[in-house]
């Protein structure tokens, strides 16, 4: 193999372009079997590639799907909000207490292994129809990585730095800013992407239920109004957007290891 | 302030005699949880005002040790540590420790450790001071020009110097030094000591610092104390310099450097070198330094 650095040109531009094989690879599939399944089902014509195409540049166009994304942007951050609001002092409680880990590992484990969705119904008996249920389930869905992220980089935090802030006579807030906060950043921008992935995958079966916009809704919604190009257009655009969202995550912490 | 910098070294001198040692290390021994032996048992020594004291000791014999103790960062399992008569079991703000690895916190630049030292409530140092006194401190060690790299960045030499600026910037009442030029070149290290020197001198700071470098204790101290073991206890023995060399302060470094090569200088060079190696001459291996 050559090293990416020995290539010719023109093999170079090909390297650069062979993440887009994936996705044409896949178009090419999927138009070769929308179209070969049209003979013998008249239905799968409205799944075709074009007449995605199509809708996805209507909804783009009129702004349909900017103002779903909105919604389901503001819970992600609501749940993340609510997960970080949660799990950072509970993560630094598991991290500092052998006994406060001893007695609530357990449980922990136990509940993680619930599906947030699980809740659904008691969510909405408790907190009533609308957005609150679903902060809720997206919260208690991104809650995990943070608290065990949170956790391991307390466990990880290197004593002499603790040991340097009382040398200087810091006070206990001062040890939690200065020294425990910047110490377990990297945990804690390694739980919040973990987290937004776990909340954007939980978003849209949790818009499913109960409220009348978002993306979840809109997948539905357009299932309801028989628009299947809508419908797919949407699919891709939740992947699209969800690897978006992924990417800044990740900018965001090597922007903050640059130190390193 | 200036009035009291610039008196007379020797009245001082009989000033410190009188007052309570700024530090007090009083019969304390150490013995670490995870193990069955004593570093140390029944170890005194003091440091009076504005003195330096330089403590010299083979590897292993617990210096380290005695200067986290010292500043209130280890407790021991018996005696105490009193800093200006009274007993600590932390570091008081007064106080200034430089460990012997840098110890920089890796996620702020050079810049932000020095002012991180000076940030923290137990100083109160006001914003506009701070930056000068972070400047200060970092064209003292020579660093100005690495103000903006971050720890990662640096040389092991140049991570030491940020980490005495740190300390040197808090202008402490006891400054707890350990083995602070020990990765640097000879021509910094001299430039180091006179800074050293200078700054205590300035901020009428006592010092007690830890060296592997016999010359170097006799080049900085007033008083020498070396630490050894001897059938597995530990025992301490000093040198009063100021009374061999005499003058103190300013002119300390120069005379010990004039001094040299006296005989006075190579006699208790080969005091404390026969006593180094009467401590490990149970090892095999050099015995100096
Ligand atoms: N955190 C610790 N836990 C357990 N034992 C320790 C610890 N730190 C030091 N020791 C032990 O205590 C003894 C003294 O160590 P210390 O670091 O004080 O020596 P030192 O005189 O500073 O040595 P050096 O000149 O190499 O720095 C050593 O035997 C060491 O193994
Ligand atoms: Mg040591």
């Amino acid at each position: 193999m050559n090293l990416p650095g020995k290539r010719s040109g023109y093999r170079r531009i090909l390297y650069a372009l062979l993440p887009l094989a994936g996705p044409i690879c896949f178009v090419c599939i999927w138009w070769a079997v929308t179209h070969l399944l049209a003979g013998s089902t008249p239905m799968a014509a409205y799944f075709a590639p074009e007449k995605t195409w199509q809708a996805a540049l209507r909804l783009l166009g009129n702004g349909v799907l900017a103002g779903h994304t909105l919604d389901s942007l503001r819970r992600v951050f609501a749940g993340l909000g609510l997960a970080l609001l949660f799990g950072i002092p509970t993560g630094l409680l598991l991290g500092n207490s052998r006994l406060f880990e001893r007695s609530a590992n357990l449980f922990f484990q136990l509940l993680r292994m619930v599906s947030p969705l699980s809740w659904m119904p008691l969510a909405i008996i408790v907190l009533g129809i609308g957005d609150a249920p679903v902060y809720f389930l997206l919260g208690f869905a991104g809650v995990w990585p943070i608290i065990l992220n949170v956790a391991a980089g307390v466990a990880a935090l290197d004593l002499k730095w603790l040991k340097l802030a009382k040398s200087m006579a810091a006070t206990k807030a001062e040890i939690l800013f200065h020294i425990v906060f910047p110490g377990i950043m990297d945990h804690i921008l390694t739980g919040i992407r973990l987290s937004i992935g776990i909340i954007w995958i939980v978003l849209v079966p949790a818009e499913m239920l109960g409220v009348q916009a978002g993306l979840g809704y809109f997948i539905l919604d357009s299932r309801d109004r028989m628009e299947y190009g809508d419908l797919v257009a949407t699919i891709l655009y939740i992947g699209i957007l969800g690897a978006a969202i992924d990417y800044a995550a990740r900018r965001l912490r090597s922007k903050w290891l640059r130190y390193a | 302030m200036s009035s009291a910098v610039n008196k007379n070294p020797e009245e001082r001198s009989s000033q410190a005699d009188t007052t309570a040692p700024v530090l007090q290390v009083a019969h304390v021994s150490l013995r670490y949880p995870e193990n069955n032996e004593y570093v140390f048992r029944d170890v005194s020594l003091a440091v009076y005002e504005r003195e330096v004291v330089a403590l010299l000791g083979e590897s292993g014999c617990g210096k380290s040790s005695l200067i986290n103790l010292a500043g209130g960062l280890l407790a021991s399992s018996a005696g105490h540590v009193a800093f200006r008569g009274k007993k600590i079991q932390t570091t008081p703000p007064e106080v200034a420790v430089v460990f012997q690895d840098a110890c920089l916190l890796p996620w702020l630049t050079v810049y932000g450790n020095v002012d991180f030292a000076l940030r923290l409530r137990s100083l109160r140092v006001p914003a506009d001071e701070r930056k000068e006194r972070v400047r200060a401190a970092l064209r003292e060690v020579g660093l100005e020009d690495a103000a903006h790299r971050y720890p990662a960045q640096l040389s092991g030499g140049m991570a030491q110097r940020v980490a005495l600026a740190r300390s040197l910037a808090r202008r402490a009442e006891l400054l707890l030094l350990d083995e602070p030029f020990s990765s640097l070149d000879a021509i910094t290290r001299g430039a180091m000591q006179e800074q050293l020197l200078g700054i205590a001198r300035k901020y009428r700071s006592s010092v007690l610092i830890v060296t592997h470098d016999m010359d170097e204790g006799l080049m900085l101290a007033d008083r020498l104390i070396l630490m050894a073991k001897d059938h597995g206890e530990t025992r301490l023995r000093e040198w009063n310099l100021r009374a061999v060399f005499g003058g103190a302060g300013a002119d300390r470094r120069r005379n010990a450097q004039r001094n040299r090569r006296s005989s006075v200088f190579m006699d208790l060079r080969e005091d404390i070198a026969a006593d180094l190696a009467a401590g490990t001459a149970a090892r095999p291996g050099d015995a100096g330094e």
